[in-house]
């Protein structure tokens, strides 16, 4: 069993055991769950194993089309899509591979045919300054317009100092409080 | 005043800004190739599969690469424009037939006309990942040198093939 099992199955059976706590007449239930939980991430185990011939191209494929965009369902990466298209472009990265390219070249192939786009981290050129330093400059304007609103704030919230007539007149009323509690 | 004002001139640009965004086409993503040689290619032809279409036989003319396939539905949408622009024989038009079958593909041109001067088959896509294709049809603009001018994503319409297209290719036949 891996570790990302293991503590799924933790996990698992951290839940129920919380929702048995609450409920203590769950005794049957929770013996069958346990072993349900038990069962369950094992036989999921072997379907996830990749079905290529070559695992070691595949994994590196995979790796790689990760960090790309898929065109025609533009919020999936390439390898999580199941269009057509991102399935050629997987065979094409696949064959490429096996054809002993660096993944920079097969990257850089990409970029020649579909433009920066492709890539979920583009490079930094002049059309993409804004989306790699524009939140920063945001945070920026941000921290300084906060810094002078709370500046002021702070003015306007200077204490003013009693008078002596106020302090005597408090510790007055701090006195009256107090008789009255001790009565 | 100030109090008011800030606040409202903040909501105008953020909301101009949402404005533009929206009417902005996240399909339309430039292509690099666009003054680039376009790709060679050496394919079947559709109609006679023993003979070979090489497109540096285009050397020397303006052509149009037209990327469609049987199952793509607004192929069918562009395809009398095409056939209309194939009659006025301004500029003779490829069709690549992109991921499709021999037969469907004969089929839907016996049906709905062939604009095409040549047909050619792509089975696979690989000429199509050539030219940055990500959907169908598309249409490519290439000149008398064999660079491409420009690429049309998305069905070919009236407005584009007579304000964009027609006056380019004129301009390149010079």
């Amino acid at each position: 069993m891996n570790l990302k099992l293991f503590l799924n199955l933790i996990i698992n059976y951290g839940i129920l055991t919380m929702t048995c706590l609450r409920n203590l007449f769950c005794k049957k239930q929770f013996i069958l769950l346990f072993f349900i939980l038990i069962a369950s991430p094992l036989s999921f185990a072997k379907e996830a194993l990749p079905v290529a011939e070559n695992p070691e191209i595949e994994k590196r494929m995979i790796i790689l089309s990760e960090e790309l965009r898929c065109l025609v369902c533009q919020n999936e990466s390439l390898a999580g899509s199941r269009s057509d298209f991102a399935k050629d472009i997987r065979r094409e990265i696949r064959e490429q591979l096996l054809a002993n390219k660096s993944d920079k070249e097969i990257t850089d192939f990409l970029v020649a045919r579909y433009g920066d786009f492709v890539l979920y981290r583009p490079p930094v050129r002049t059309n993409t300054m804004i989306l790699w330093f524009g939140p920063f400059a945001f945070l920026l304007v941000g921290g300084v317009l906060l810094f002078f609103f709370l500046k002021k704030r702070r003015k306007s919230l200077q204490e003013v100092p009693l008078t002596n007539e106020q302090l005597k007149q408090a510790e007055n009323l701090l006195k009256e409080s107090s008789d009255g509690d001790n009565k | 005043m100030m109090r008011y004002l800030l606040p409202l001139i903040a909501f105008v640009i953020l909301a101009a800004f949402l404005l533009v965004g929206l009417n902005l086409n996240p399909r339309k993503i430039p292509s690099p190739l666009i003054g680039k040689p376009a790709p060679v290619f050496n394919l079947q032809q559709l109609h006679e599969p023993e003979n070979v279409f090489k497109s540096k036989d285009n050397l020397g003319k303006v052509w149009l690469l037209n990327v469609w396939a049987s199952w793509c539905a607004s192929c069918r949408d562009e395809h009398p424009l095409l056939v209309q622009l194939a009659k006025a024989n301004v500029v003779p038009i490829y069709g690549l037939n992109y991921k499709d079958k021999r037969n469907l593909a004969i089929q839907w041109l016996d049906q709905l006309g062939d604009p095409y001067t040549k047909s050619i088959m792509d089975p696979e896509g690989r000429v199509g990942i050539e030219y940055g294709v990500y959907g169908v049809p598309e249409t490519y603009v290439i000149d008398k040198s064999g660079v491409i001018q420009y690429k049309q994503i998305g069905p070919v319409t009236v407005d584009v093939l007579e304000k964009t297209i027609l006056p380019l290719v004129k301009e390149l036949q010079g």
